[in-house]
């Protein structure tokens, strides 16, 4: 075993990449409304060309979709590393303990800890928030159970969950002064990396690494930040007013009001692509998260055109045999020449 | 309520408040342990309910930590967050879930700055709330110290960095 295997916390490809300096990319996954488990890979296959790991997102928006476990158990059994991420707000500490060791034997390794978006957000607000534990205390009981290897109430694990632990971040909204204490706090509860919210303010986002080194923050955390290409300027102006947290300056929205309808999303991409560039140049930053929502199909361009490819030979992606490549290939082409 | 935000506004005067209160409490503490803690607590609830109700919106949560939260009650979150606020704070500072209503936490942060005797305790990690202390009171809870019980795995950082 070499000193960076033993100092692994959970062996997860996410953990090595970044661990290794390489700059890391992760992929949200649109969750399918089905039953059909080949939703779930026709929208991983996409991603995984080019992302270290897939997120699978719990209900976000608190719009009901599959759950992220079952997402998660479907990527694992076909050798894709899935990004598992818990809210807060439909389970409390009962089910989230047992989600989390669910999950770490259907083989995940990495989980992203989040309060979640208010149920009032999404097409079910009558529903009952749980909101029992925050996503700090979610974040230091996941840590508990991974190196102390109990549950919350002291009770012994036979065996630990080997959890890549993330967290949220959202430089973007207010009090931005709080923002990068916030970042120490979930750090001290337990977080390895971070995925921030969406950054289209690339100088916001420069004062808040500027923080984030000055308290020597980016030293103990992996920071990926959150990228994603607009569709149109109603699309952002549907965002940015109605979507939770997420800020998008008017020059953007200007600037794809001015484009001709279609080369829009040409532009969004763009947009998205000059972002990632930016961002990386910062100091601290190790990489980018992708969050295409019902664009999937353009994170491989956006990664190749920002030129963080070529980096990973073709064969360690997913580990599949050749005839489900085979069938999910076909999926995969069947559901583009659909659309 | 603008009696509320006139008291709500001097931060620095209400922890001198709370700091006072806490002590007078410990003081008497004999006292209540005699009567017992079961009677005090019948005895004190209703005024401390309806003077923290007044003056923080209190939810009665029975472990009172509005000197760690700018003394702002961190129970009138929508989403009942201890320790921050959540990533959902619309671009005027208001709140998510509320439209109306300014991010607590916003107001919690700000009121903080001007706190110089438990303004620091803002950024402690909080732990899960203990949902059976609902209703009780958070003062009684406190004397008996049953408002700082931590379930049994919860430790600190200290512990877990020896063990990882």
């Amino acid at each position: 075993m070499t000193d960076t295997q033993r100092r692994m916390k959970s062996g997860s490809r996410l953990e090595r990449v970044l661990r290794s300096g390489r700059f890391a990319v992760t992929a949200e996954l649109n969750p399918p409304d089905s039953a059909d488990p080949g939703a779930v890979y026709d929208a991983a296959l996409v991603l995984a060309e080019v992302a270290d790991a897939i997120n699978a997102t719990d209900a976000s928006g608190a719009n009901v979709h599959m759950s992220s476990v079952a997402i998660c158990a479907l990527l694992t059994r076909a050798g894709y590393e899935p990004v598992l991420q818990i809210a807060c707000r439909d389970r409390n500490r009962i089910a989230i303990q047992g989600d989390l060791l669910g999950a770490a034997a259907m083989g995940v390794r990495n989980v992203l800890c989040l309060t979640g978006d208010d149920v009032t957000a999404g097409d079910q607000p009558q529903a009952k928030r749980a909101f029992d534990f925050d996503s700090i205390q979610l974040l230091r009981t996941a840590r508990i159970m991974r190196d102390k290897g109990m549950f919350l109430s002291g009770r012994r694990l036979d065996v630990r969950p080997k959890l890549f632990l993330g967290a949220a971040s959202n430089p973007f909204v207010q009090p931005y002064d709080w923002r990068p204490k916030r970042l120490a706090k979930k750090i001290e509860a337990g977080a390895d990396f971070i995925q921030t919210q969406y950054c289209f303010d690339v100088p916001r986002f420069q004062k808040f690494m500027q923080q984030v080194r000055d308290m020597g923050l980016h030293k103990r955390v992996y920071i990926l930040v959150g990228v994603g290409p607009l569709r149109s300027d109603r699309a952002a102006e549907f965002i940015r007013t109605k979507v939770p947290g997420v800020e998008i300056p008017d020059e953007i929205v200007e600037r794809l009001r001015k484009t001709p309808t279609e080369k829009k999303q040409e532009e969004g991409k763009r947009i998205c692509i000059e972002i990632i560039q930016q961002v990386r140049e910062i100091e601290g930053v190790a990489g980018v998260h992708v969050m295409a929502y019902r664009q999937e199909e353009l994170v491989a361009d956006i990664i190749e055109e920002a030129r963080l490819l070529p980096r990973r030979k073709r064969q360690d992606v997913p580990r599949k045999t050749e005839g489900e490549q085979e069938m999910l290939e076909q999926r995969a082409s069947t559901a583009r020449t659909e659309q | 309520m603008s009696v509320r935000n006139w008291i709500h506004n001097r931060p620095h005067a209400l922890e001198i408040v709370y700091q006072f209160t806490e002590w007078v409490f410990y003081r008497l503490d004999p006292l209540f342990a005699r009567i017992g803690y079961d009677r005090t607590d019948r005895l004190i609830r209703p005024a401390e309910e309806l003077g923290k109700k007044l003056t923080f919106d209190c939810r009665m949560c029975g472990q009172c930590i509005l000197h760690s939260t700018g003394m702002t009650c961190p129970m009138t979150c929508p989403k009942n967050l201890r320790n921050g606020p959540c990533g959902g704070v619309r671009s005027n500072g208001h709140c998510e879930v509320k439209p109306e209503m300014k991010c607590v936490w916003g107001e919690a942060y700000e009121r903080s700055l001007d706190m110089s005797v438990y303004g620091h305790e803002m950024t402690m990690l909080q732990p899960p709330v203990n949902r059976r202390l609902e209703g009780t009171s958070a003062w009684v809870n406190m004397l008996t110290g049953v408002d700082k019980e931590v379930p049994e795995g919860w430790v600190s950082v200290e512990e877990l960095s020896a063990t990882a």
